[in-house]
C-alpha cells in the first residue's frame, strides 16, 4: 500500500480548559474520499484546521506523504498541497472571481502577470473537471453554490493534492449537494485526496470510501463505508441509539391562531427574500417550515414576529392584524401571546453579557411583575429566574451568572424557559436545537410538544429536515422566498428534499 | 477674475493638508482599521518637522522628521488596535490628546515661545516651485493665468499631495500589496487562509497613513506656515475624516472632497467681514464654523449613502 | 466581547487591573516628564503635595474634581448604550449658556436656592439640546456620532464666542463675557466640610455643585442598574439586535441616552460659572469634557469607579498647577498627555496585562481561575 496522504499522530489540542482534540490517529490514503463524521462540537473542524495551520497543535505529529512536517500557517499547508474549503467561504464578497483566486497566490508585486496567468489556469481547471464560473463575476452576485466553486478553485490553482472540504453542503439544495459530489468523484479520479467533513450520515454513505467518527473531541472508530451502516455509525457518533422519532400524540387542531396572507418582505439590500407567502397555522399544531439556510425561513419569522418590516401583505393574530408594514412592535406582539425563540441565540436571543436573570426577563421587561414603576423589582426578577432554572434545568443554577458562562444548551433552554412560562399562544422557533447538546435536544423537542398538546400554535423553522419530520404536523416547504409545497408529517425526506431544491411540484408528485 | 483666481490658488492651498490626511486615513479604513487618529498623527508631525526643521534649517529634515513622529504615532495605533485588539476609536482619541499634549509640553520646554517653534525661514522652509514657462505664459490669456497662477507657484508638497491622488489609485487596484490592503478590510478571515498575515498587512496599511499624516504634518509647519502653533490642525483631520466618508473611500472622490472643504476654509477666508446683498453681515464665528457645518450636513447623509469596509472597526479574531 | 475573559475573580478584573493600567499610563508620563529635563519623582512629590498640602488645596482638588465627575457620567452614561460621546466639551460649553441665561434673568429677583434648580435645569436642558442633533443624525441617518459631536464641539465654540462677543457681553466692556451675576446666583461655597477637619480653605471655590455630582453619580446608578430604562440602554448596548428583538426602538434610546449624556455634561458648567467665576467666559470649560473620557474609561462606567477616577484628575488638575510654578517647563498641558495614556492604557490597550495576569493566577491558584471565580458583581 502506498504511503498515507496524510497521517496524524496524536493530536491533541485545548482552548482554556475545553479540550476540543484529544489524542486524535488518523490515516488518510491517497485518492480515496474520505469522510470525518460527528455531532456539532465534536471536534471536527479543530481538527482540519489544525491541519491547514490555522491553529497549532498543542501536541503530536502531522505526517504528509509519509514525511513529518510541521504546519505553522496556512502558507506551510498550501505549501505541501493542502487545500480547504471552509464552512464560511474565505472570500471577499465585493472581489471577482479572478482576485479571489489570486489573493495570496499572486506571482508578483504587479496584478498584471497574475491576471494573465489565473484566467488562462481557471481554463484549464475548468477543462479538466468540470468547474463552470465566470472569472469576471463579482461574488455577492453569485449563487452559493458557484461561490463554492470558486473556493475549490482556489485550492485547485494553488496546486493542492489534498482537499478538504468543512461541511460543504450546509449550504446547498440536494441537487446542488449532488453537483459538488459528482465534482469530488471527479477529482478523486484524478487522484486527488478528499477530506469530507460532515455531521450528515447520508453524504457519507453517499460519497465516502472510508469514514472516521468523532465524539467529545477523540476519535472513537474508523471504518469502511461499503462495510458499515447508519446506524452503527449513528450510535458511534452520539454514543447510544439516536431518538430518531420523538414520541407525540395525534394533532388536535383548533381555531386559526396565526393567519399570514401574501407576506412579501425584502432584505436591506432590496432582494425579495419572502415572496408571496400565505399559510394558516391553528392551535393545537405544530407547522414546521422546511428548506436549505437562506431561502427566506428567517425573513418570514422576523416579519411576524415584528423585527423585520415587510413590503406588503397582512399577518392576522387571533383574528387581529399585525402591522407587519409599519412598525409592529415586537414588545405589542408579546402582550397578545405572540413569543418568539430567535434562530440566533447569541446576538439576539440573549444578551451574553448580562447576568441570567436580566436575561430571563428580555422583552418582557415591560412587564408589571419584573417593575416597581420605573425602578426594575431585582427580587422579583431573581426569583423568577430561579422559579425556570428550576423547572427547566439550566445548568449551572446561579441566576446572577454571567449568560455567556452557560453551554449552548443551557443558553438556549434559558431562551424557552423565557418564552413559554409567558403562556403565549403562538410560539415561534427558529433552529431549536443548533449546537445544542444531544441530551437538550430531547428536553426540547418534548417542551415543544407539550406546547402544541397545550393547545398552542408553535411556527417551527430548521434547516435540520429531521427534526422537521419529527415534531411537524404539517410541513410548508420554501425554496427561494416561495412556500413550494405542503406535506404532512408523513412526507419522506426524498421528497421534501426536491421541494427543498425548487423541484416543481408536478415533477415532485412524479 | 482676480478673486476667482486668488480663491483657486488658496482653495489648492488649504486643500492640501486635508488631502494628505484623507488619502491617510484610506490606507487605514481600507484595511479595516478606523483611525479617528488623524488629527493627532498630522499635530505630532507638524510639530516634530518644524523643530527639526528650526534645528538643522533644512525642510527636509523636517520632513523626515514629521514621517518618522507620525509612524511612531500610527504604530502605537497598530499595537493597540491590530496586536491587542483594542477599540479603534478610544486609541484614535488617545493618540489625539498624546498629540496636543506632548507637543506643548515639548515645544515649551525646549524653544520657550509659549509652545511655538522658532519661526523657519530659507532652506527651513519648503519655497515655492515656478513650473518651468510659468513666467513666459502668464499673459497669455485664461490657460496662461491658470498655469502660472495657480498652478505654478505652489511648495514641493503641494504637488506630492495631488500626486499622491493617481498613485493611490494604482497601489490600490493594480498591486498586490492594494489587492490584498483591500482584501483585509473586507474579509480578514480570506486573507489569514491565503496564508497571507493578517497583522503585518494592516500594520503596513498603518504605517502608509503614518507617512502620509507626516507629510501633512510637514505641510502645516515646513511649508503652508513657518513653524508650528499649538493646535495648528485645528479638527482637519477630523474633516478629512468625513471626507473620507464622503469620498466613500476611494482615491479621486477623496481628491475632490477635500477640495470642496478647502474651497470652503478658504471662502470663508476670503469673505470674512464683507457684507452681503440682501443678508448683510455674516457674523465671522458663522464662516468660521462652516466648514464643521458642512462636515456634520454631509455626514447626515443627505448626498448619497456611504457603506465602509466591511470589517471596519472590527479587531480581527480567528474563529474557532 | 468579552467572553475569552471572565476567567479572573472580581477583585482583579475591578481592581488590579485598572491599577496596573493606570500604574504604566503614569510610568509613560514620567518619561515625558524626564524628556522635558525634569525629575519625575520630584514631580510627583510637588504634584501630591500641591494637591492635598493643605486644605485650600484640598478644596481645589475636589472642585476641580467636580467637573470631571459630571464629564465622566456623561460619557460613561453614553458607553453604556455602546455610544462614544466626545462631545462632553460642546456640551458643557453650551450648558453653561443654560446657566447663563437662568442667572442673568433671575438673579435681582430669587434666592440661590431657587435659581440653583432652575439653573440645574437650563444647563441640563441646553447640554442636552445639543447632544440631540448628533444622536438624532445618529439613530435616524447613521452619521458616525464620533465625528460629528466632535464637530459639535467646534461649533459650540463658535456659538459661544459669537454670543459672548456680540450679544451677552455688557455695553462698554472689552472682555468677551458676561456681566458678573449678583450674590443671590452664587452657589454657596463648600469650605465647611474640610473645616470640620480642622483645615483652613481660605477662598477655595469648592461648592455645592460637588454634593449635586455626588447625588447624580448615584442617580446614574439606578438609571443605569436598577429602572427599565437602563435596562434597555444596556441591552441596545450590548446587542442591538436583542434590542430590537426585545421591542427596544433603537431611535429612541439612541436619543434619550444622548441627551441624558448631554444633560450631565451641560450640568458641568454650574460648578465654575455659579460656584466660582460668577459669569461666563470664553472657554471656561478649559478640556474637562474631554477628560471625562479618560475618567468613564477608568472608572469603567460605573459611579463608583468615575468618583475616585474624577478626584484623581482633580488631583493632576490641581496638583498640575502647582506644579507649573515649580517647573515652568510642565504645564497644565501635562494633563492632556496624561489623559490620552490614561484612555490608551485604560482604554484601547485595558487587556494588554490580562493574558500576563490570567498565567500569573492559573500558576498561583489554579482554582482560582475557574467557573465559580466569575460570580463577581455583573457591573
Amino acid at each position: 500500500m502506498a504511503e498515507a496522504a496524510i497521517e496524524l499522530i496524536g493530536i491533541n489540542k485545548s482552548f482554556g480548559a475545553v479540550r476540543a482534540n484529544r489524542d486524535i490517529n488518523l490515516e488518510i490514503a491517497p485518492g480515496t474520499i474520505h469522510g470525518i463524521i460527528g455531532e456539532n462540537g465534536a471536534g471536527k473542524s479543530t481538527l482540519m484546521s489544525i491541519l491547514y495551520g490555522f491553529y497549532q497543535a498543542d501536541s503530536g505529529e502531522i505526517r504528509v506523504g509519509g514525511k513529518p512536517i510541521t504546519i505553522k500557517t496556512p502558507n506551510d499547508a498550501i505549501a505541501v498541497g493542502i487545500g480547504m474549503v471552509h464552512q464560511h467561504f474565505m472570500l471577499v464578497e465585493n472581489f471577482t472571481v479572478l482576485e479571489n483566486v489570486i489573493l495570496g497566490a499572486e506571482s508578483e508585486a504587479l496584478l498584471k502577470k497574475s491576471i494573465v496567468k489565473a484566467r488562462s489556469e481557471l481554463q484549464r481547471l475548468e477543462r479538466e473537471y468540470g468547474l463552470e464560473v465566470d472569472p469576471d463575476a463579482v461574488i455577492e452576485e453569485l449563487p452559493v453554490g458557484l461561490q463554492q466553486r470558486v473556493e475549490i478553485l482556489k485550492a485547485l490553482y494553488r496546486g493542492a493534492e489534498i482537499l478538504i472540504l468543512d461541511e460543504p453542503t450546509g449550504v446547498l439544495t440536494p441537487p446542488e449537494a449532488d453537483h459538488l459530489f459528482r465534482i469530488l468523484k471527479q477529482l478523486k479520479e484524478q487522484g486527488k485526496t478528499i477530506v469530507l467533513i460532515t455531521h450528515k450520515l447520508r453524504e457519507i454513505m453517499a460519497i465516502t470510501d472510508t469514514v472516521s467518527v468523532m465524539r467529545q473531541g477523540t476519535m472513537v472508530a474508523t471504518r469502511e463505508t461499503a462495510k458499515t451502516t447508519v446506524g452503527e455509525l449513528a450510535e458511534l457518533m452520539v454514543g447510544r441509539r439516536v431518538l430518531l422519532r420523538v414520541e407525540k400524540g395525534e394533532a388536535k387542531p383548533g381555531a386559526i391562531k396565526l393567519s399570514v396572507k401574501n407576506l412579501t418582505v425584502r432584505d436591506s439590500r432590496g432582494v425579495t427574500m419572502v415572496n408571496d407567502v400565505s399559510f394558516d397555522i391553528r392551535g393545537g399544531e405544530i407547522v414546521g417550515i422546511a428548506g436549505v439556510a437562506g431561502n427566506g425561513q428567517s425573513e418570514l419569522i422576523e416579519a411576524i414576529s415584528g423585527i423585520r418590516r415587510a413590503v406588503s401583505g397582512s399577518v392576522m393574530l387571533d383574528g387581529k392584524p399585525i402591522d407587519v408594514i409599519g412598525i409592529a412592535d415586537p414588545g405589542e406582539l408579546r402582550d397578545r401571546g405572540l413569543a418568539h425563540v430567535p434562530e440566533d441565540r447569541h446576538h439576539v436571543g440573549l444578551v451574553l453579557a448580562f447576568e441570567e436573570n436580566e436575561n430571563s426577563i428580555l422583552g418582557y421587561h415591560d412587564d408589571p411583575k419584573y417593575l416597581n414603576g420605573p425602578l426594575l423589582n431585582i427580587d422579583a426578577i431573581r426569583n423568577d429566574a430561579r422559579d425556570k432554572i428550576e423547572k427547566y434545568d439550566i445548568r449551572p443554577g446561579d441566576c446572577r451568572l454571567k449568560t455567556a458562562n452557560f453551554s449552548g444548551g443551557n443558553q438556549q433552554k434559558i431562551v424557552l424557559a423565557r418564552e413559554m412560562e409567558q403562556d403565549p399562544g403562538v410560539l415561534i422557533v427558529g433552529q431549536p436545537t443548533r449546537g445544542v447538546d444531544v441530551g437538550a435536544i430531547e428536553f426540547i423537542h418534548k417542551r415543544l410538544i407539550a406546547m402544541r398538546d397545550q393547545g398552542k400554535a408553535v411556527l417551527l423553522v430548521s434547516v435540520e429536515l429531521d427534526e422537521i419530520r419529527s415534531l411537524s404536523d404539517r410541513i410548508l416547504v420554501m425554496f427561494d422566498g416561495r412556500v413550494v409545497g405542503e406535506r404532512g408529517s408523513d412526507a419522506t425526506e426524498g421528497e421534501l428534499g426536491l421541494l427543498m431544491a425548487g423541484v416543481e411540484r408536478k415533477e415532485a408528485a412524479e | 477674475m482676480d478673486v476667482l483666481v486668488q480663491l483657486i490658488d488658496a482653495t489648492i492651498r488649504v486643500s492640501v493638508p486635508l488631502l494628505l490626511a484623507c488619502l491617510a486615513g484610506l490606507y487605514s479604513e481600507r484595511a479595516g482599521i478606523f483611525d479617528i487618529g488623524l488629527e493627532g498623527k498630522m499635530l505630532a508631525g507638524a510639530f516634530a518637522g518644524a523643530s527639526a526643521a528650526a534645528v538643522t534649517g533644512s525642510a527636509w529634515v523636517g520632513l523626515g522628521a514629521a514621517i518618522l513622529t507620525a509612524v511612531c504615532f500610527a504604530l502605537v495605533h497598530g499595537f493597540a488596535s491590530i496586536t491587542h485588539r483594542g477599540n479603534q476609536i478610544v486609541s484614535g482619541v488617545a493618540i489625539n490628546f498624546i498629540a496636543a499634549g506632548s507637543t506643548i509640553i515639548l515645544g515649551q520646554a525646549w524653544f520657550k515661545q509659549g509652545g511655538r517653534t522658532p519661526s523657519l525661514s530659507g532652506g527651513g522652509r519648503f519655497e515655492a516651485i515656478t513650473l518651468p514657462g510659468a513666467e513666459a505664459v502668464k499673459d497669455v490669456p485664461i490657460l496662461g493665468t491658470i498655469y502660472s497662477d495657480i498652478l505654478s507657484g505652489h511648495s514641493l508638497l503641494v504637488y506630492v499631495a495631488f500626486l499622491m491622488v493617481p498613485f493611490t489609485w494604482w497601489v490600490l487596484f493594480r498591486t498586490r500589496f492594494g489587492l490584498r490592503l483591500r482584501a483585509v478590510g473586507e474579509n480578514p478571515a480570506a486573507v489569514d487562509t491565503a496564508g497571507i498575515s493578517v497583522a503585518w498587512l494592516r500594520y503596513r496599511a498603518v504605517i502608509c497613513t503614518g507617512i502620509l499624516t507626516g507629510i501633512a504634518g510637514a505641510y502645516l509647519s515646513v511649508a503652508q506656515n513657518a513653524g508650528f502653533v499649538k493646535d495648528m490642525t485645528a479638527g482637519k483631520g477630523f474633516i478629512a475624516l468625513a471626507a473620507l466618508i464622503f469620498a466613500k473611500w476611494k482615491p479621486v472622490p477623496a481628491m475632490f472632497a477635500c477640495l470642496l472643504f478647502g474651497f470652503l476654509e478658504a471662502a470663508s477666508i476670503r469673505f470674512q467681514g464683507m457684507a452681503w446683498p440682501m443678508i448683510g453681515k455674516v457674523p465671522v464665528q458663522l464662516m468660521q464654523a462652516l466648514p464643521y457645518i458642512l462636515t456634520v450636513i454631509l455626514l447626515a447623509g443627505f448626498i448619497g449613502k456611504a457603506i465602509p469596509p466591511r470589517a471596519g472597526g472590527v479587531p480581527y479574531v480567528k474563529e474557532r | 466581547m468579552s467572553t475569552p475573559y471572565t476567567k479572573l475573580p472580581g477583585w482583579a478584573d475591578y481592581g488590579l487591573i485598572p491599577i496596573i493600567n493606570l500604574i504604566v499610563a503614569f510610568i509613560v508620563a514620567g518619561l515625558v516628564v524626564l524628556l522635558v529635563g525634569e525629575n519625575p519623582l520630584h514631580a510627583a512629590a510637588v504634584l501630591v503635595d500641591g494637591a492635598f498640602g493643605s486644605g485650600q488645596n484640598i478644596a481645589y482638588t475636589l472642585f476641580y474634581a467636580t467637573n470631571f465627575i459630571f464629564t465622566g457620567l456623561a460619557v460613561a452614561v453614553a458607553f453604556h448604550c455602546g455610544l462614544f460621546n466626545i462631545g462632553g466639551e460642546g456640551q458643557a460649553y453650551i450648558g453653561g449658556l443654560g446657566v447663563a441665561l437662568v442667572c442673568l434673568a433671575l438673579d435681582g429677583f430669587m434666592p440661590w436656592w431657587l435659581i440653583f434648580p432652575l439653573a440645574i435645569l437650563g444647563s441640563a436642558a441646553l447640554g442636552a439640546l445639543w447632544a440631540l442633533i448628533p444622536a438624532y443624525l445618529q439613530a435616524k441617518r447613521g452619521s458616525h456620532i464620533v465625528i460629528t459631536t466632535i464637530m459639535f464641539n467646534f461649533i459650540a465654540a463658535s456659538v459661544m464666542v459669537y454670543l459672548l462677543v456680540d450679544v451677552l457681553k455688557p455695553a462698554g466692556s472689552m472682555a468677551p463675557q458676561t456681566r458678573d451675576f449678583l450674590p443671590s446666583a452664587q452657589l454657596p461655597k463648600m469650605g465647611w466640610l474640610l473645616e470640620m477637619f480642622g483645615l483652613s480653605v481660605r477662598s477655595a471655590p469648592l461648592n455645592i455643585s460637588f454634593l449635586l455630582a455626588l447625588v447624580m453619580a448615584f442617580l446614574v446608578w439606578v438609571l443605569i442598574w436598577r429602572t427599565k430604562l437602563g435596562y434597555e440602554i444596556r441591552t441596545m448596548g450590548f446587542s442591538p439586535k436583542a434590542a430590537r428583538y426585545a421591542g427596544i426602538s433603537e431611535t429612541r434610546i439612541i436619543i434619550i441616552t444622548m441627551m441624558i449624556s448631554g444633560a450631565l455634561a451641560g450640568m458641568m458648567a454650574l460648578n465654575p460659572i455659579m460656584g466660582d467665576q460668577h459669569r461666563v467666559q470664553l472657554d471656561f470649560v478649559t478640556g474637562a469634557g474631554f477628560v471625562g473620557i479618560a475618567v468613564a474609561l477608568m472608572g469603567r462606567s460605573h459611579p463608583a469607579g468615575i468618583v475616585p477616577a474624577a478626584i484623581l484628575f482633580g488631583v493632576l488638575y490641581q496638583g498640575g498647577a502647582e506644579l507649573a510654578f515649580e517647573m515652568p517647563a510642565i504645564s497644565r498641558d501635562m494633563i492632556v498627555i496624561i489623559q490620552g495614556l490614561v484612555i490608551l492604557f485604560a482604554g484601547a490597550l485595558e487587556h494588554m496585562f490580562r493574558p500576563a495576569i490570567q498565567t500569573l493566577f492559573a500558576s498561583i491558584s489554579p482554582r482560582s481561575v475557574g467557573v465559580t471565580a466569575a460570580k463577581g458583581e455583573g457591573v
